[in-house]
């Protein structure tokens, strides 16, 4: 059994709609610009990658947009685009082996502090009852389950921005073992509201820099930490023989290994450093039966923070051997899209094993000392990828790894 | 398709509970045998303005339960709760984790609304008191995102076991408590861990949580009697009672703990998760759904409906859910729901959302230790449309071998775990 991608929603900072991000990233265009959802003045975090140019009322029914976050709207958005893309009718479909399984990460934060603040500025009979299934974590999954019908097992999963990777690899759980044969994964994320920001700058590893081009480089010498984004990505993922069987009109690739390490807790001596994300590429590799060398391009987790950089880096180097392997993180066009990150990151490789080309990472003038690495800088650079490697890594020491190929 | 899944069982061999009632595993047994009810008025934070002023809560004293200084500063309650449960469950396990290579060790902890009390704490300090919408940043807390993300739970469970194999948490509502369970058992099942830690946890009783299930009037008004609120498969039951709380298991694959003389308390055999894909907080009177997944996880277990011997039923007290609920056991089981005892111990310790469901898997497990069903507290007016046995009031000596527990949650999702008693019981 296989796990075939059939079916891509991409909803990014840079470009709504799969194609249109596409050909942003090849050509290295940005989303990151100044924060514009809300006043941020007298904030520590001024620069984001905003979906911009999009408007919930042109793609989500009043009925549904009043009662879920502009999390589970960008998801909305981004599975449609991902049904219509796989050309599948779901009403055709088995109603019991059609899943949900996403990625949250902080779930509706922006719906939930709306209504945090009417109870505590008017009181509680100003909450409404959307609350109770807006903010919680399994509002997109429940969502797109009753939206199209899919009665299989679903799922939600969180470990922070390891989660797009560790919803794919469970995806392919649900179709090896729990009877799945159609499954809609990935994940969003849409928290630049106030709180959500507050939160997020807490951790110290968002970049103080007010400058676009300055807040996300990743494995430079210049790395000062991150910028947070919103936006994800949906994929519809199949059994390959079910995908061929209702004639499936093209297969991106093939989801063929995946797996999830947790680094030492803090204060034991890990004299390697990295050596468990080493361990969650090393298992991912072999889940998929391939060598080191068959791996034709990395899309790093690419943290931002020098130290994880670092880290990240010599794990790559000693697994590859120096320069033994393209590295990329296309994320410095969009930020950090928590939940969605590490989706939208999938659905990147898919499009790179397509078009046999590795998109580019961009803001990086010059490597730290430690990052020698094979980073793919400025320009896409052309040659068949027939297998890729994805990394993720999510707040407290959650890794994942998962490999994508193509289907010949 | 049974036979390779046969090769690896996974067991439950240590048990923790912090639960209304009572910390650890034997006062939540204590409780729930006495049929004695853990509902009271909220005292946690002044409920005088609320539609449902009653909960079920836990009297935890962070200090007393061993939590150091810097993780009662670090941690939200309910991630207190889950590591103390943790705790608990790795000393009954008896395994000697300094033996273990940590990569083998896994983490799977569930959770409806995550560290929602400590994210409501402090968002009333950063807008003063919800006066502003732009809030003043210079008043967050470190710990703040690790409130924001759910997964910081799962975090703290794995340093307290020392795991770096598969970590997660789990969020799909109130079936989050099975779902990890199921979760943890998937990974000892396919190898990818020897030892999981599978449990969950909620501390929801915030006001913006009371708040909006009074917006839907799920919970009880019955502020007056709150001892006798949770009254599940009752003819005036009116809404469920909030609750809070963790449970947390030690699960090894069985021939690796026969081999260390492990005593198990049972095993997971099957497990499953259907969606009714018709509403967020709605349920169909048919029970479908929920049927369809107790009959994939008899199949899975190899098991007939004649061989379930008792249910722990999700049986939240709503009128809606117990009919529900009542109507999925016919139609999984026909003839054999009217010879099984059934019963709901929301009854005693209200509904804890996502932790419940680990929860009531530990009941599962201590019925089958000590061959005793738990009642359903509060039942004295059965419902003609709840028409089981569903013990009412005393627990019972019951012989079981297997027991099914399901769980029915927002988002539609309706979750079947099989547990069978076992050889190494």
């Amino acid at each position: 059994m296989m796990a075939a991608v059939t079916g891509i929603g991409v909803v990014a900072p840079n470009g709504v709609g799969t194609e249109t991000y596409w050909q942003a990233v090849l050509a290295g265009r940005s989303g990151i610009g100044p924060l514009t959802r809300f006043d941020a003045r007298g904030y520590p975090v001024r620069i984001a990658g905003e979906v911009t140019g999009f408007d919930a009322a042109e793609h989500v029914p009043s009925r549904l947009r009043v009662q879920t976050d502009r999390w589970t709207h960008l998801a909305f958005t981004a599975a449609e685009m991902a049904l219509s893309d796989a050309g599948a009718d779901t009403d055709e479909l088995p109603e019991y082996e059609m899943a949900v399984l996403t990625s949250s990460s902080s779930g509706g934060t922006e719906f939930g502090q709306y209504e945090i603040e009417r109870l505590w500025s008017k009181g509680s009979r100003y909450v409404t009852a959307y609350q109770s299934i807006a903010w919680f974590y399994a509002a997109t999954t429940g969502q797109l389950s009753i939206r199209h019908g899919m009665r299989g097992p679903c799922g939600v999963v969180c470990t922070e921005q390891a989660g797009g990777l560790d919803a794919a690899g469970r995806t392919c759980r649900l179709l090896e073992s729990d009877g799945a044969r159609f499954v809609l994964t990935g994940g969003t994320d849409a928290s630049l509201c106030p709180y959500g920001v507050t939160a997020q700058a807490a951790t110290g590893l968002i970049s103080p820099s007010e400058e676009p081009e300055r807040g996300y480089q990743p494995f430079a010498s210049t790395a000062s930490g991150y910028v947070p984004g919103e936006g994800g990505a949906i994929l519809v993922v199949e059994q390959a023989d079910a995908a061929r069987e209702r004639g499936a009109k093209h297969v991106y690739g093939l989801i063929t290994g995946y797996a999830a390490t947790f680094d030492p807790r803090p204060g034991t001596p890990d004299p390697e450093g990295g050596s468990r994300l080493r361990r969650a590429a090393q298992l991912a590799l072999a889940d998929a039966g391939l060598e080191c060398g068959q791996v034709d391009v990395v899309f790093a987790d690419a943290s931002g923070d020098p130290e994880r950089d670092r880290i990240e880096a010599t794990t790559l180097r000693e697994f590859f051997g120096p320069h033994g392997v393209p590295v990329t993180a296309p994320k410095t066009m969009t930020g950090r899209l928590y939940g969605g990150g590490a989706a939208l990151d999938v659905a990147t490789a898919l499009l790179s094993i397509r078009d046999g080309v590795i998109p580019p990472t961009i803001n990086v003038p010059a490597l730290a000392p430690g990052c020698d690495l094979d980073l793919v800088r400025g320009e896409p650079r052309e040659g068949p990828i027939r297998n890729a490697l994805i990394l993720a890594r999510g707040y407290g020491g959650f890794n994942a790894a998962l490999v994508v190929s193509g289907t010949e | 398709m049974s036979a390779v899944r046969q090769e690896r069982v996974p067991v439950i061999t240590g048990i923790g509970v912090v639960a209304p009632g009572g910390v650890g595993t034997k006062a939540f047994w204590e409780l729930l045998t006495a049929g004695r009810t853990a509902t009271r008025a909220i005292s946690l934070f002044d409920a005088g303005s609320f539609r449902s002023r009653i909960a079920a809560e836990c009297d935890f004293d962070p200090a007393a339960e061993g939590l150091s200084p810097q993780e009662i500063r670090r941690m939200d309650r309910a991630a207190q709760f889950a590591v103390v449960a943790a705790r608990e469950a790795l000393t009954d396990s008896g395994l000697e984790l300094a033996e273990i290579d940590p990569g083998l060790i896994g983490v799977s902890i569930g959770s409806a609304v995550g560290c929602t009390t400590g994210l409501e704490e402090e968002y009333v300090v950063l807008s003063d008191g919800g006066r502003r919408w732009l809030l003043d940043p210079s008043y967050a807390v470190p710990q703040l995102y690790g409130y924001m993300v759910p997964s910081t739970m799962a975090v703290e469970v794995a340093w307290a076991c020392g795991a770096e194999g598969p970590v997660s948490l789990t969020s799909t509502g109130c079936t989050a408590g099975l779902d990890s369970m199921g979760h943890g058992a998937q990974l000892i099942r396919e190898g990818s861990a020897e030892i999981v830690l599978a449990g969950a946890t909620d501390a929801p009783l915030s006001p913006i949580t009371v708040a909006c299930f009074d917006a839907i009037r799920a919970t009880s008004p019955n502020n007056a009697d709150p001892e006798s609120a949770s009254r599940p498969f009752d003819l005036n039951r009116d809404g469920f009672v909030l609750g809070e709380g963790a449970a947390v298991m030690v699960l090894e694959e069985r021939e690796a703990a026969r081999r260390r003389g492990a005593r198990g308390y049972a095993e997971i055999s099957g497990f499953a998760r259907r969606s009714n894909a018709f509403h967020m907080t709605g349920l169909k009177p048919d029970g479908r759904e929920m049927a369809e997944a107790i009959r994939d996880a008899l199949r899975q277990a190899g098991a007939s409906a004649g061989d379930v011997d008792y249910i722990n039923a999700h049986g939240s007290g709503t009128r809606q859910n117990d009919r529900h609920e009542t109507a999925a056991f016919k139609r999984s089981l026909g003839e054999r729901a009217r010879e099984i005892p059934v019963s709901s111990i929301k009854s005693m310790i209200g509904h804890s959302l996502g932790a419940i469901g680990s929860i009531e898997i530990a009941a599962s497990a201590l019925a089958l230790r000590h061959q005793v069903v738990p009642p359903t507290a509060n039942l004295h007016t059965p419902d003609p449309e709840c028409d089981l046995d569903y013990v009412p009031l005393t627990a019972r000596e019951h012989a079981m071998d297997a027991v099914l527990s399901v769980g029915s949650g927002f988002g539609g999702f309706q979750s079947a775990m099989l547990l069978r008693r076992g050889e190494t019981a």
